[in-house]
């Protein structure tokens, strides 16, 4: 998975190509260092043979016959026995007049040279040789032949060769290993940024590209970045801030209004058709106040301001109370409520704001369960995490909506014939949050069903 | 009762004191913290009624004092910062009750007069009679007119905290917090449901009802007819 990804990463392919056309140089630099090279030891060994028949065709032009064969005898004698220098002479009937091969070659000469297969003259080991030669005609129908044993040429270019080829592969892996290094350095300098970006999405707002002393590019990316979250902090935080501020003024004028209106309503001379109306305009007041409230409340959740009284909190009594209190409401639609508890798991947290969150959702599963439809709240515990489900087999939710009940205001009801504020689910879930656990909504096939997860308390 | 009111907010410490005047009460109110605690431990009051913030000497840090100083007068702990979460905050330092602001009045006077009431009303009374409704606590029967009447347990608590507060108002959050021991604001009227359930076992077969419903405040268990 890691391995694909690091395949999968840009800077990988970048290093891939950097090291496919250093190669690819290196390559054509070692090709043109051998060539010329080979060419090289290939004209110098020429050169030596052309200057042999020289010296060999003058001596024959002063010491005639005699003389030649007498140098060649000794040039023959005194090379070392690994000595590659090779002589044939022959008369002008073909005969073999001196010389360290036997028989003249038999393949054709190109351009006057010749190239051959040579038996050596080791008996114990006998081998063939590559060889170059050039013959020349002496005056008299004598024909020479001065050529080279090239097997130390052959050799030498096949080290050559061995050593270039070494080289290429040295600078294959070099390069594969700084570029698999350099791509390590930058992918995990890059994944930072990632991992800090899916942090923030993920809503940790507060989260922050860490940025080196180097101040390359990737710190001034990290510097620019870094800002561009400052600055959208401050935004969010300016216009909560102010959604804040809205909720908590509006909150005490309103609340002026609603003790007037309560002052008035216990005045003896009134009529009873205004006590109705001031009745209502109470009542409304108290839905608006109420509404302030829980946003309000909801905000200061979800900024982490409040004080939990933390202690041990044993799911399913909470369940069972939570059940017990609810029971009636159930009961008055005749829906059947059930709760299952498969283990007791214990969690750390504050007993009346999960009581809360819980009472919220099964609040809306009474509400929007139909009459003789059937809730089940169960209790259990998987994998060290506590779970609650509060499942129904009502209408349920479409997927595409899953995320969307839990924002303020949010009522799929669209009749909104329903009680409610739209805010019961955003509450319970900030409430949920707020002690680390998740809410998740799925298909009950049919229904709703609320899956709670928090950690447990061991 | 005497009740010191100490609320820095002229307008909300007009309505209350007024509200609870009207309602047979002796109330003097302080403006701010000093003046406060030097009236609360110099006079004999029944009831505090603190707001959380004041000047001078905040709420909390003058109920603090007040009880390191082994005044233990009940004190109603009045919060603009109206979460249920700071609640637990103001009953550390040593308030008896929480209320957050906005409140409506009759839940303000109930929950003052609970208090007051506390500290002359013990709960060690094990048999409760209201009118002819009879509750022998120990056994858990209770009885309305001679009548054998079969309760649940939780109707059975629903009923004790009615019958100890009775002739008195008592609020569907204060039935809540003291029947089922949860802070919380449920979205519908749970209690109400419950509390029918109850009317319907004491007050259906008999001749007047003793459960009343007190419009926008909540329940009261009358002694009389």
């Amino acid at each position: 998975m890691i391995q694909n990804k690091f395949i999968a990463s840009s800077t990988f392919r970048l290093a891939l190509l950097y090291v496919t056309l250093f190669a690819a140089s290196v390559l054509l630099l070692f090709s043109f260092i051998y060539w010329s090279s080979v060419r090289y030891m290939a004209a110098q060994s020429d050169a030596g043979i052309q200057t042999e028949i020289q010296t060999l065709s003058d001596r024959y032009e002063r010491a005639g016959m005699p003389g030649l064969r007498r140098l060649i005898l000794d040039r023959i004698t005194r090379q070392q026995p690994t000595g590659s220098s090779l002589y044939i002479l022959t008369d002008p009937t073909g005969r073999h007049v001196v010389g360290n091969i036997s028989r003249w070659p038999t393949v054709e000469p190109e351009d006057g040279w010749l190239n051959f297969r040579l038996e050596t003259r080791d008996r114990d080991n006998p081998e063939t040789h590559p060889a170059r030669a050039k013959k020349f005609q002496l005056s008299g129908g004598f024909r020479l032949l001065v050529g080279e044993d090239i097997q130390e040429l052959k050799a030498a270019q096949r080290q050559i060769i061995i050593a270039l080829g070494w080289g290429v592969v040295l600078t294959l892996v070099l390069g594969l290993a700084g570029g698999f290094f350099m791509s390590r350095r930058m992918l995990t300098r890059l994944e930072t940024i990632n991992q800090t970006s899916q942090n923030i999405i993920d809503g940790d707002l507060k989260s922050r590209v860490p940025v080196s002393a180097r101040g390359d590019e990737f710190d001034r990316l990290a510097i620019n970045l870094n800002q561009m979250l400052d600055q959208i902090q401050e935004l969010m935080e300016s216009i909560k801030q102010v959604s804040d501020n809205i909720a908590h003024d509006l909150k005490t004028p309103l609340f002026r209004l609603r003790q007037h209106l309560e002052s008035l309503s216990k005045l003896s001379e009134i009529s009873p058709e205004h006590t109705q109306a001031l009745v209502q305009s109470l009542s409304e007041a108290d839905r608006l106040l109420g509404l302030f409230n829980a946003l309000l409340r909801i905000a200061r959740i979800e900024s982490e301001a409040v004080k939990k009284a933390l202690q041990p909190v044993k799911l399913a009594d909470l369940a069972r109370d939570l059940a017990e209190l609810y029971e009636p409401l159930a009961e008055e639609k005749h829906q059947a409520l059930d709760v299952v508890i498969q283990q007791s798991p214990t969690v750390i947290g504050d007993q009346d704001m999960l009581f809360q969150a819980l009472a919220n959702i099964l609040d809306n599963a009474i509400k929007y369960t139909p009459v003789n439809g059937a809730i089940q709240v169960t209790v259990a515990d998987d994998d060290n995490q506590a779970v609650i489900y509060i499942c129904d087999n009502g209408p349920g939710i479409q997927a595409d909506d899953h995320e969307k009940v839990f924002q303020r205001f949010v009522r799929l009801d669209h009749s909104r014939s329903k009680p409610g504020n739209g805010l019961g689910l955003s509450l319970a879930r900030a409430l949920l949050h707020l002690h680390d656990a998740t809410v998740e909504l799925s298909s009950n096939h049919p229904g709703l069903c609320v899956k709670v997860e928090m950690p447990i308390n061991k | 009762m005497r009740i010191l009111l100490i609320e820095d907010d002229q307008d909300v410490a007009r309505h209350v004191s007024r509200g609870l005047k009207e309602s047979g009460h002796i109330v003097d109110i302080a403006e701010n913290g000093i003046d406060g605690f030097s009236l609360a431990t110099e006079e004999n009051y029944d009831v505090l009624v603190i707001d959380r913030m004041l000047p001078r000497l905040d709420g909390l840090t003058l109920i603090e004092n007040l009880r390191s100083r082994n005044k233990l007068t009940p004190v109603l702990i009045l919060s603009a910062l109206g979460e249920l979460e700071d609640r637990i905050i103001g009953l550390r330092a040593g308030g008896d009750d929480y209320l957050p602001k906005p409140f409506a009045f009759e839940e303000l006077l109930a929950r003052v007069e609970a208090l007051g009431r506390r500290t002359f009303q013990g709960s060690a009374n094990t048999h409760l009679k209201v009118a002819e409704l009879e509750m022998d606590v120990l056994s858990r029967k209770v009885q309305r007119a001679g009548q054998a009447i079969n309760l649940q347990p939780r109707e059975f608590r629903l009923l004790e905290y009615l019958m100890r507060h009775s002739g008195q108002v008592v609020t569907r959050t204060m039935l809540l917090e003291n029947v089922w021991d949860y802070h919380f604001d449920p979205q519908t009227n749970v209690i109400d449901v419950h509390v029918s359930r109850l009317r319907s076992k004491i007050d259906r077969d008999f001749e007047y009802p003793l459960l009343q419903t007190v419009r926008g405040a909540g329940y009261m268990l009358c002694d009389s007819e």
